[in-house]
């Protein structure tokens, strides 16, 4: 493991905290938490900045280092989240840039790296969640395009978003055609007809993801990423993106509100509970360390050409969990003040209830970890 | 219970957040209020361990308003008994169902609204309360260390009857989330065929019926330190399960819809309640 910067580094992030420090104090304050196409003008607008300073590309940049010292930097300094750009940035773009033609990745790519368009996840259906592979939205070939029919659920920020990471089945399942045969992963424009979107709510009283039906809807053969039939490797490479690089930038946002907790603590008094102040210690220790496995699956990544291994799922797996204590943590640390919506980690501590859910639970992860690092036989 | 108070009535609630004063005196006429008021006062005339079930099924259906109180003015504020007058009370630094009661207990001076983390339970917070949680030995406070038999004070019963509550909720988290586990199917069978699911449901099962235990023995020996052990093993237990029942849920446990949020929220508003764990935590350590 190496943690020395170069000189190319060092000023590289030397630029960003000048950057940083000229342009954050004069961003407006974010907007609220369900006005999605409010979020969706901030989180672009953002993107949109970076890229007019020459921090667009950063996430495809061929050096990981440089990516985690924009990530620890930007964190650091309290910078917008990636937001309604998670999916496009930070695993449908890489899977793109990983898979597609130098056509798609000329059509796509730029679009997302200059904040003009959203995209959002089509993966899971209401029988098809942990178990993707036994999806059934179906897809058929119509000349140059393929229909489509079918409907997917939790689909995060599809109302806003311009295009759909979808995975459709295009060959159906038989004798000889295994469920993780036959799947398509293709990109779909959200302005299609045919297509509906209903808002779900959640737990946290927000609709921040949707029923997407699809119902004969045409999507030219071209925006088919890999081969036809073969979009379950594809869709491997999507969601090793998404377990192993697409959180790490959210481990320095805990080194950051731990930070802010310690300093809450000390002003409320709770500070002076000792049990209170070695949770907080073994929490900091924790995120260091969850950091560092970050930088040792990206220079793994590197390795592998670009696309993280399993590593990511033990990553997720204890970041997930390790991200729910510090709300705990922050709860214990507010008393009373954590069962008040206005008061900040309140609605966040909600929010991370989804993070042992999404990208794959942590039963699915520890499954992963058994078979594909322990190599222990496939589990009932 | 589920009769007066059942699913439909829940989600309406949670639709329109407001006090149900007609399910009140329901309540009332049903004797849940008085249960515990001797008979020549007009009572029913049972004793903790019979409420300690009452409040048990009041938890399992997320029963919403100041239920404890209430129960606990029933022998000395005038209706209360009867579900005709709603009492609520000053709970450590917090006091729920402020501004819809008719009779508040304690000292309600300078309390501010909160945008309540639970969509049933309305709060408001006294900013400037005897912290109980700092100083074990604080006159204020309902459990003085030391001294297990002092006669049981109205704050020690109100935290057994919550811990009541949040052994029902955890219950009925476990017995959900087995039902999900058998119904629900992924790779062509029940979730709960795997062992991850299994382990989460068995843990669930471990720490309810840990909790139980613990309730009913503080509610028949009427010991602090017991109703002390029992309020934690209880937070713990409908906190933990209501976790894990929207763990087995999947993504259908973080939806508004599922009823998973609502008893994980109720379970952390009951835990805020009152002296906190920590306070309970104390004592059994001073008492070592
Ligand atoms: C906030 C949020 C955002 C999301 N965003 C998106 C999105 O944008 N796009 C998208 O496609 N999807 C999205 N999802 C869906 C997410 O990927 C699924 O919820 C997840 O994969 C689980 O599937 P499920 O909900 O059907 O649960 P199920 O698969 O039904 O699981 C139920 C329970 O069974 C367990 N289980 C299932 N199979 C096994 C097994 N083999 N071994 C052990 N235990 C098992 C699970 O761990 C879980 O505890 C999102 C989910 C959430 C909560």
């Amino acid at each position: 493991m190496d943690l020395t910067y170069t000189e190319e580094e060092e000023s590289f992030r030397a630029g960003l905290r000048d950057w940083l420090a000229d342009v954050l104090p004069a961003l407006p304050a974010g907007p609220a938490p369900d006005d999605w196409p409010g979020r969706r003008a901030y989180d672009t607008g953002w993107q949109r900045m970076l890229y007019d300073a020459g921090y667009g590309e950063v996430h495809w940049d061929a050096a990981p280092t440089l990516r985690l010292i924009f990530l620890e930097e930007t964190e650091k300094a309290g910078a917008p989240y990636v937001g309604a750009n998670f999916v496009g940035l930070l695993h449908a773009g890489p899977t793109i840039a990983a898979e597609g033609t130098p056509e798609q990745r000329a059509r796509w790519l730029p679009p997302v790296l200059r904040g003009d368009e959203v995209w959002c996840q089509g993966f899971s259906e209401p029988d098809a969640g942990s178990d993707l592979a036994s999806l059934r939205t179906r897809a058929w070939r119509d000349g140059d395009c393929y229909v489509v029919s079918g409907s997917k659920i939790w689909t995060s920020h599809a109302e806003v978003a311009d295009w759909c990471e979808l995975l459709v089945r295009t060959t159906p399942v038989s004798a000889e055609v295994p469920k993780h045969r036959g799947i398509t992963w293709l990109a779909l424009p959200m302005d299609a007809a045919g297509i509906t979107v209903r808002p779900l709510r959640t737990l946290a009283g927000s609709t921040e993801f949707a029923e997407v039906i699809l119902d004969e809807v045409r999507v030219p053969v071209a925006n088919r990423v890999g081969a036809e039939d073969d979009g379950w490797r594809v869709s491997m490479v999507t969601l090793s993106f998404e377990r192993g690089t697409a959180f790490v930038g959210e481990v320095v946002a805990c080194r950051r509100l731990l930070g802010e907790l310690a300093g809450e603590a000390r002003a409320n008094g709770r500070w002076d509970d000792a049990a209170l102040r070695r949770r907080l210690g073994r929490l900091s220790a924790e995120f260091t360390a969850l950091w560092r496995l970050t930088q040792w699956n990206v220079s793994e990544a590197r390795r592998t050409g670009g696309v993280p291994g399993t590593g990511g799922s033990v990553f997720k797996l204890r970041y997930s969990h390790a991200r729910q204590e510090l709300y705990d943590a922050a709860a214990d640390v507010l008393g009373p003040g954590a069962l008040d919506l206005e008061r900040p980690w309140t609605l966040e501590r909600l929010s991370a209830l989804s993070y042992t859910i999404a990208a794959g639970t942590s039963q699915i992860q520890r499954n992963i970890v058994a078979e594909r690092v322990l190599g222990l036989p496939k589990g009932r | 219970m589920e009769g007066r108070f059942g699913r439909d009535a829940l989600r309406a609630a949670v639709e329109a957040p407001a006090l149900d004063r007609e399910l009140w005196r329901a309540l009332g006429d049903a004797g849940f209020f008085a249960l515990c008021v001797p008979e020549d006062a007009g009572g029913v005339g049972l004793g903790l361990p019979e409420a300690v079930l009452a409040f048990e099924e009041a938890g399992r259906v997320l029963l919403p308003g100041p239920a404890v109180a209430t129960f606990l003015a029933a022998g000395d504020v005038e209706g209360a008994a009867a579900g005709e007058t709603v009492v609520t009370a000053v709970e450590g630094e917090l006091v729920p169902w402020l501004e819809e009661a008719d009779v508040v207990r304690g000292d309600t001076d300078g309390a501010v609204p909160v945008r309540s983390v639970d969509p049933l339970t309305p709060l408001h917070r006294v900013p400037d309360a005897p912290n109980t949680s700092h100083d074990p030995h604080d006159p204020h406070d309902p459990y003085t260390p030391h001294d297990p038999h002092a006669p049981r004070t109205s704050a020690h019963v109100a935290s057994l009857l919550r811990a009541a509550e949040q052994l029902g909720s955890a219950t009925r988290t476990c017995e959900s989330a087995v039902e999900h586990a058998r119904t629900r199917e992924q790779f062509g069978g029940p979730v709960g065929r795997f062992q991850a699911v299994q382990h989460l449901c068995a843990d669930m099962l471990v720490r309810a019926e840990l909790a139980r235990v613990a309730v009913y023995a503080a509610a028949v020996t009427g010991d602090r330190l017991a109703a002390a052990g029992a309020r934690l093993l209880a937070d713990d237990a409908a906190v933990r399960n209501a976790r894990d029942c929207l763990q087995v849920h999947g993504g259908m446990g973080f939806t508004w819809e599922s009823d998973v949020h609502l008893h994980l929220k109720r379970a952390w508003v009951r835990a805020g309640l009152g002296a906190g764990a920590r306070q309970a935590e104390e004592d059994l350590a001073a008492a070592l």
